[in-house]
């Protein structure tokens, strides 16, 4: 069900990830004003707007789950949340180290891109705890999906409001005229972008198929232990 | 802040893609132990049903 299109679905992250990695070593020039460190910027920016974007997809999702009352959609939310998650990790991370490089310090807390990232990180943590300490399944799934349909609206407010916050260190480098990027460096960086996105798309897939064949086996192991309960118990 | 030298930014930025390919390695790792898992007890099913 989920794994139609996985196989050239990995192909193509794997060519991807290969060709983002060699423009970004081999034909993207040095930054400037930062030199070689900024190389961290092509793995760090596509990881957040990807992750940002799995964190509103996970609220459409659930949106889709609570009108149609199909569990499948709510499986969806989870695994583009919990992937974005993942990502989040990743992006605090070598966002961390990029600050501490750039700037000398691991952490800036003026700083609102930086500031406004880690709060959606951290409302998004809540998700699990959330999800996890209803037992009931049916509850589970509406509860989940009214949480994540709420903080996913947050996710676009909290881009707009940052994006009108004066930015004081972190650098703007996309913009409606086409951001400051000269044009080795925006091939570069949109590669990386598909090639994250690409990623992103694959693992989801991946794990919805993985979570897809446990529910299988389980109603298997159920239907067998109904019709002989010694043999499969 | 002036720009690092290039054998001080490398660390940085070799730290910074470590760190990112780890966790994607990490979590394909978990989610193929789990695969196997399923894997196992689908053959044990079967076995268990040829037996039969």
């Amino acid at each position: 069900m989920y794994s139609k299109g996985l196989k050239p679905l990995a192909g193509a992250t794997v060519v991807a990830i290969c060709a983002s990695l060699a423009l970004v070593f081999f034909y993207a020039p040095l930054d400037g004003d930062q030199g070689f460190v900024q190389k961290i910027f092509y793995v760090h920016v596509p990881m957040a707007i990807v992750s940002l974007c799995g964190f509103v997809a996970g609220g459409i999702m659930a949106l889709r789950h609570l009108r149609s009352g199909d569990p499948s959609w709510d499986l969806r939310s989870y695994v583009a949340i919990h992937l974005s998650i993942i990502l989040g990790v990743g992006v605090l991370v070598t966002g961390s180290i990029w600050a501490r490089a750039s700037w000398g310090h691991w952490w800036v807390w003026d700083e609102p891109v930086l500031v406004s990232y880690l709060v959606v990180f951290l409302l998004y943590c809540v998700y699990y705890p959330l999800r996890f300490s209803i037992e009931d399944r049916d509850r589970q799934a509406r509860y989940s999906s009214v949480f994540a349909i709420t903080a996913g609206a947050f996710v676009p407010l909290n881009f707009v409001a940052v994006r009108l916050a004066e930015s004081f260190t972190h650098p703007r480098v996309l913009s409606q005229t086409g951001g400051s990027l000269p044009g080795e460096m925006r091939l570069t960086f949109l590669v990386s972008l598909l090639a994250m996105t690409l990623l992103f798309v694959t693992l989801w897939k991946f794990e919805l198929t993985s979570k897809h064949a446990a529910a299988q086996l389980k109603r298997l192991k159920r239907r067998l232990a109904e019709r002989q309960p010694a043999a499969v118990a | 802040m002036p720009a690092l030298p290039l054998d001080e930014a490398g660390k940085y930025v070799a730290g910074a893609y470590v760190v990112v390919f780890t966790l994607i390695l990490v979590y394909v790792a978990i989610m193929g132990a789990k695969i196997a898992r399923i894997d196992r007890e689908l053959t044990e099913l079967n076995e268990m049903l040829e037996d039969e």
